[in-house]
């Protein structure tokens, strides 16, 4: 991280960037008035680095896959299939799972700000987050697909969905072919974050690390 | 309409294909991010209006040059983010903006005045005034 070192002068101590001054400036006047509590910053910070991330809608997705049952769940009503999984939001936000098919594929945006299911993919990469993206990606997604190296066939329509703070969305993308003989957990490893924000494809069977 | 119609569009930043991007880009942006779930789940305010207003202070942003790095994309977002959050609390009071330039220049001056691996304390940057 950029900001871990400032000065190496070491009689004369450091210079605080403007940012970190000032985050840790509202840090310790809520510290001091009890309505935050560094623990617990602490806490939040690790989960998200460490806890939440992309494996979890992945696990979603290859249920869906696999299960008949969850998939025609997840499509009636993501919000109580997902939390069946114990993966809830801290928002509470709404979820909705829509499918890719042959004729249609679907991305997702935040036009507004960053919206996204935390719950399920963790927390957005910095492209989802950055003005290009949010400005193109309803405009022209086929040109936003081909910059993430993906071409839709021409009869195949891209539907975009605008995340909200209240429902946020999880591709479910079409299982690869071939895929027929694996088990749930290796088709875990196909699903790319990517593939279920609708910027990106499943691996192929072979492909993945 | 093609893309030939919108001359200049800057390139996305930071695609990297990849799922182990970091998720902040320094420190700061982390305990901002932290700062701001944890006065949520306190019922400081909705995520309706947090995503309202923050929209809306993103929206303000001049757009980056093309050439700016994913590390600029995430500074110029925690930013808005910050700035959206030190509004909240100076409008609720619990974190008036002269209390927060006041600690934050405090910070400063405790920073100046540890030496290099000493862990900086508030207190050390009390003392002096001005």
């Amino acid at each position: 991280m950029p900001h871990d070192h400032h000065d190496h002068d070491h009689d004369h101590g450091s210079e605080l960037d403007d940012m970190t001054a000032r985050v840790m400036a509202l840090e310790t006047l809520l510290t001091e008035k009890g309505i935050v509590q560094p623990a617990a910053l602490d806490a939040i910070i690790e989960t998200y680095e460490t806890q939440v991330g992309p494996r979890r809608g992945a696990e979603v997705v290859a249920r869906a896959w696999t299960d008949p049952d969850f998939r025609d769940w997840l499509e009636k009503d993501a919000t109580a299939a997902i939390a069946s999984m114990d993966y809830t939001g801290r928002q509470g936000e709404h979820m909705m799972a829509v499918f890719n098919t042959p004729e249609r594929h679907n991305m997702v945006v935040c036009t507004l700000c960053s919206c996204y299911p935390w719950a399920v993919l963790g927390l957005p990469p910095v492209w989802y987050k950055s003005t290009p993206y949010r400005a193109r990606a309803v405009r022209e997604p086929r040109a936003v697909l081909a910059e993430f190296g993906v071409t839709l066939p021409e009869g195949q329509s891209v539907r975009v969905w605008d995340s909200t703070a209240e429902m946020r969305y999880l591709v479910v993308p079409m299982r690869p072919e071939g895929t027929e003989a694996m088990t749930r957990e290796q088709l875990i490893d196909l699903v790319t974050r990517d593939s279920m924000i609708g910027t990106g494809l499943p691996l192929s069977p072979g492909a993945s690390a | 309409m093609t893309a030939c119609d919108i001359p200049a569009l800057p390139r996305i930043p930071g695609i990297t294909g990849s799922d182990t991007e970091p998720r902040f880009h320094a420190p700061w942006q982390a305990r901002a991010f932290a700062l701001v779930v944890s006065l949520h789940e306190a019922g400081a305010f909705s995520w309706t209006d947090w995503a309202a207003a923050f929209g809306a202070r993103l929206g303000r942003d001049t757009a980056l040059p093309s050439a700016a790095t994913t590390e600029d994309h995430a500074a110029q977002y925690f930013t808005a983010w910050l700035a959206t959050l030190e509004d909240f609390l100076n409008r609720d009071g619990s974190a008036p903006a002269p209390a927060v330039d006041a600690a934050a220049a405090q910070w400063q001056r405790a920073a100046r005045a540890t030496p290099h691996g000493t862990p900086v304390l508030y207190e050390r940057g009390a003392a002096e005034t001005g």
